[in-house]
């Protein structure tokens, strides 16, 4: 029996994007469930997005933010028990054919997630910017300092999830900035985490959800978010 | 003679101030929850300073042994500390109240979102399963 395999693209204010990302992943293989979890976008994103008739769209009453997005993403694929899990961006800046490379180790159940990432080697594509390569870095050395391991790219938002993590992030998953916090989630609960190379393309319209004074706030959130995950305790699986 | 029962008079002028307004407070608070507009569970830390507020109020040296307790050499630099003490914590159980139902907020959102699109399967398939029932005209 084939994998069921979900794409969750989270996306808010999408509408120039959001059709060729569809697109995209059903080109790369018309197997890939599309999932969109529009976050309460204030422009066409829904109409876009179903527009295609290739992807389930989830109209959030109002917007959570990134995390909730994707946690809606997890909701859905343990109700409907999918196999797999990727977290895909709506902006375009992944690339559809990079799926594979995410999804080989899990699949030989070698670990439980597997982080896209721009740094693990030199890939060619965008490598962002100076000023977040120092952040990101910092993000590397905490990885390093809690959890033992040499997660690179703890931004990417570009991440396969086996069945267990699907079920775990379900449950628990952090709200505002959530991807390096969950790096540290996921370790801390002794799921076992890879990265693997991959190349990202610059995002190809609407803005960053970061910039200006905003970067001084999402670093100091983030750094406490890392700091307090690393702190609590495991949390019980049933 | 004048001057010290002047002094009396304005002296029990602000105990009586401070008696009702606490016995006030107290009551207010009783009240809202009486009439459900408060939930007893949040009220408690609001009651509980409100006694301590009244007992401040009827005896007055009290404010003095706390201020020698604490070693403050002004007693009513106590009553500050108090009062600002209270407030603290009902805002801090103001944040923790605030982030449950931010959390709960999140799951209805969520698992609305993913109802409705549910939903919307399920009014399309017995659309498609009607229209090929109906004989083709």
């Amino acid at each position: 029996m084939k994998p069921k395999i979900l794409i969750i693209v989270p996306a808010y204010n999408e509408e120039k994007n959001i059709r060729n990302v569809i697109l995209s992943l059903k080109t790369a293989d018309p197997n890939y469930e599309c999932l969109v979890v529009n976050d309460g976008s204030k422009d066409n994103t829904q109409a876009e997005a179903e527009s295609t008739g290739l992807a389930t769209v989830i109209q959030l009453p109002s917007n959570l933010g990134i995390g909730g997005a994707v946690q809606t993403g997890f909701k859905y694929a343990f109700y409907e028990n999918f196999d797999f899990a990727i977290q895909f961006d709506g902006d375009g800046q992944h690339l559809a054919s990079e799926i594979p490379k995410l999804l080989a180790p899990l699949q030989r159940n070698e670990i439980d997630v597997c982080i896209g990432s721009r740094f693990v080697e030199k890939t060619l594509g965008f490598q962002s910017t100076f000023l977040r390569r120092i952040g990101i870095r910092v993000f590397e050395f905490m990885n390093h300092l809690l959890i033992r391991r040499r997660i690179t790219d703890s931004t990417s938002g570009f991440r396969a999830y086996n069945k267990s993590a699907i079920q775990f992030l379900a449950a628990n998953y952090p709200t505002d900035y959530p991807e390096p916090e969950t790096v540290i989630l996921l370790g801390k609960n002794d799921y076992r985490i890879c990265e693997v190379a991959v190349e990202m393309a610059e995002r190809q319209g609407g803005t960053s959800s970061i910039s200006g004074l905003k970067s001084a706030h999402y670093m100091i959130k983030v750094i406490l978010a890392m700091l307090m995950t690393a702190h609590r305790h495991k949390i019980r699986r049933v | 003679m004048i001057e010290s029962s002047l002094e009396l008079l304005v002296s029990n002028r602000i105990q009586f101030f401070s008696v009702t307004s606490s016995l006030f407070l107290f009551a207010f608070i009783l009240r809202l929850v009486k009439r459900k507009r408060l939930k007893e569970e949040y009220s408690l830390l609001w009651l509980g300073f409100g006694l301590i507020f009244i007992a401040l109020a009827f005896y007055r040296p009290l404010l003095e042994v706390v201020a020698n307790m604490l070693g403050i050499i002004y007693a009513p630099a106590a009553l500050l500390l108090i009062l600002v003490t209270s407030a603290f914590f009902i805002l801090i159980q103001f944040s923790v109240v605030i982030s449950k139902l931010a959390e709960g907020n999140k799951n209805l959102i969520q698992e609305v979102g993913i109802l409705k699109a549910e939903l919307k399967k399920i009014q399309q398939t017995i659309k498609d399963k009607e229209n090929n029932e109906k004989p083709d005209v």
